[in-house]
């Protein structure tokens, strides 16, 4: 069931979608984190970030809509606290990073060169924060000269996070190839909003948020689809992913691994429970490496 | 220790307009060792079109059967997808979840217990938990607030408490909130435990500091994950929160249940 991505090799091919997740610390106390392929964290930036006001979540037909805003303690905590939990679990750790400046990426890039990090996947498709984030990946010269400058500083392989909210993946796909991104996962939330007609208002205080949730898998499917048959770097696929099946489907898009996200809130076993089932399928269909599953459609 | 379980339905009935209550029984095996008054589960919708729980505080826990009561107010989707359920029928929770009131703060003390509303139903497992500690010399008295004559829970709550009701549109108690009733009856406490909208909440904070004594407030927020992992639910904080480093605690892990002046409510 093993995969590898970037040179470095996950048991299975099943992820934690960032911010779903926390540093897996909360889940533990469900799952054994160890029977993970990895664990990708929230986004951490250089200094604390408080977010967005509330109310930051609300639930929509097969989905959800959050605009948490990055709300993170910043890298000191993060790696005095989370990565030193998961030193003590046996499963590779990626670690999302966010910022509104180049700058302040390269803060938390330079500050992991030494720590137990596996991958770093940088966040350049928040729609939820005013400045950074989204910018740089809605934009494919912006999204170049991000990976560009990430990747002269970055010790471990860096995967770009791309965002759906662009007219063209492909473009955004083939920026972070060029910038040389060893991988990119996709995709991150939708952005969407809604309106509560008694109050005559937004429903969320950032008025809108990004889509998550079985609502987005058909699109992410076919972003993945698109992503990978435009690139020759390795493609994370994940959105929407609820059974073993979903990720199968992402695999067959082009995916070289996947991550569950929001369905972590409806069921805290769906990440182990996609592994354990992804690798019944393979059983029943005949299927000894799951990676000859990638690209297959 | 948290778990998602299969809960069977042991009875559900509507208490008032809107107002449902809600038994279910844990599996034998899936019984959790200790509920706190004040915490709460997560209740999820059957059906694929709704994904996340919904936050339901505990009304009456009873560890020997091993089934808690919920009593909830059906507002939206999911809730009123609640109000067609029947014994016998199964349902996901999501448990046990929050911090709960602390009752060794007050063991001993005058108690005066506010509930607003939904606020009503975990006051009475706070009322019930305290009667535990009558020994000590604890008195509790209950003030509810209402929209009008459900005054549902009430009777439940007198077996615990002294009760005052107050409603909104003056059919039964005070004509008005809790406070006023508090005010009409000279009620004098050395301790609030409060639940209720967040006007109310803000007002019992003020009170409370009027009075010098100390409240526990018990805060409702939007949340998806219910353990602490999306901080979709955060409160303000007065102080720089331990957890998120900035002035956001999670009320579903540090919370529902805060100090009135650890939290910012403005």
């Amino acid at each position: 069931m093993s995969v590898t991505i970037a040179g470095v090799t996950l048991k299975n091919p099943v992820l934690t979608a960032s911010g779903t997740f926390g540093s897996g610390l909360e889940y533990a106390e469900f799952i054994d984190l160890a029977r993970l392929g990895g664990v990708v964290t929230k986004g951490v930036s250089n200094v604390p970030w408080p977010g967005n006001p509330t109310p930051r979540v609300t639930e929509v037909s097969a989905g959800m809509l959050n605009a948490i805003g990055l709300q993170n303690p910043g890298m000191e905590v993060f790696i005095e606290r989370d990565l030193a939990f998961l030193k003590g679990v046996d499963t590779k750790v990626i670690v999302n990073v966010c910022g509104k400046s180049v700058e302040d990426y390269l803060d938390v890039v330079r500050r992991l060169q030494n720590e137990a990090v596996d991958m770093l996947e940088i966040n350049v498709s928040c729609p939820n924060v005013k400045e950074g984030a989204i910018a740089f990946g809605q934009n494919p010269d912006a999204l170049y000269d991000i990976t560009c400058r990430i990747k002269k500083e970055a010790a471990q392989p860096v995967i770009m996070k791309l965002t759906p909210n662009v007219t063209d993946i492909t473009q955004m796909a083939r920026a972070a190839e060029a910038g040389g991104a060893d991988a990119i996962s996709l995709i991150n939330t939708i952005t969407g909003a809604k309106i509560d007609i008694e109050k005559r208002q937004f429903v969320l205080a950032n008025k809108t948020g990004g889509l998550s949730g079985p609502a987005i898998k058909p699109v992410a499917v076919r972003m993945v689809w698109q992503a990978a048959n435009a690139v020759s770097i390795p493609v994370i696929g994940m959105g929407g992913i609820a059974t073993a099946e979903d990720a199968i489907e992402f695999m067959m898009a082009g995916a070289s691994a996947v991550a569950v996200g929001a369905m972590n809130f409806h069921d805290p076993y769906a990440t182990v429970r996609v592994a354990e089932g992804m690798e019944k399928w393979c059983e029943t269909h005949g299927v000894d490496r799951v990676s000859s599953l990638t690209g297959i459609v | 220790m948290k778990k998602k379980t299969t809960m069977t339905v042991l009875d559900s009935h509507m208490l008032a307009q809107d107002i449902w209550s809600l038994e279910l029984a844990y599996a034998p095996e899936d019984i959790p060792d200790e509920v706190r008054p004040g915490q709460f589960a997560g209740l999820y919708p059957a059906g694929g079109d709704m994904i996340l729980m919904r936050p339901i505080s505990i009304c009456r826990w009873d560890g020997t059967r091993g089934t808690l009561r919920f009593v909830y107010r059906a507002a939206g989707k999911g809730t009123r997808s609640f109000t067609s359920l029947r014994a016998g029928d199964r349902i996901d929770m999501l448990g046990i979840l929050g911090n709960g009131y602390d009752l060794e703060k007050l063991r001993g003390k005058h108690v005066l217990l506010l509930g607003g509303g939904i606020g009503v139903p975990p006051m009475l497992e706070l009322a019930a938990a305290l009667q535990g500690t009558a020994d000590s010399g604890t008195k509790v008295t209950a003030v509810m607030g209402y929209r009008n004559s459900g005054l549902f829970l009430k009777d439940e709550m007198e077996v615990f408490a002294d009760v005052y009701t107050a409603t909104e549109d003056g059919s039964a108690g005070t004509k008005g909130n809790v406070l006023d009733a508090v005010r009409e009856n000279k009620i004098q406490a050395d301790v609030v435990c409060a639940c209720g909208p967040l006007p109310m909440l803000r007002a019992i904070k003020r009170y409370a500091q009027e009075k010098n004594i100390p409240a526990y407030i018990s805060l409702e927020e939007r949340m998806a994950c219910g353990v602490g992992v999306c901080l979709g639910c955060v409160a303000k904080t007065t102080k720089v929160d331990d957890h998120s480093k900035v002035h956001n605690a999670r009320v579903c892990v540090e919370g529902p249940v805060f100090s009135a002046d650890d939290v910012d409510l403005d």
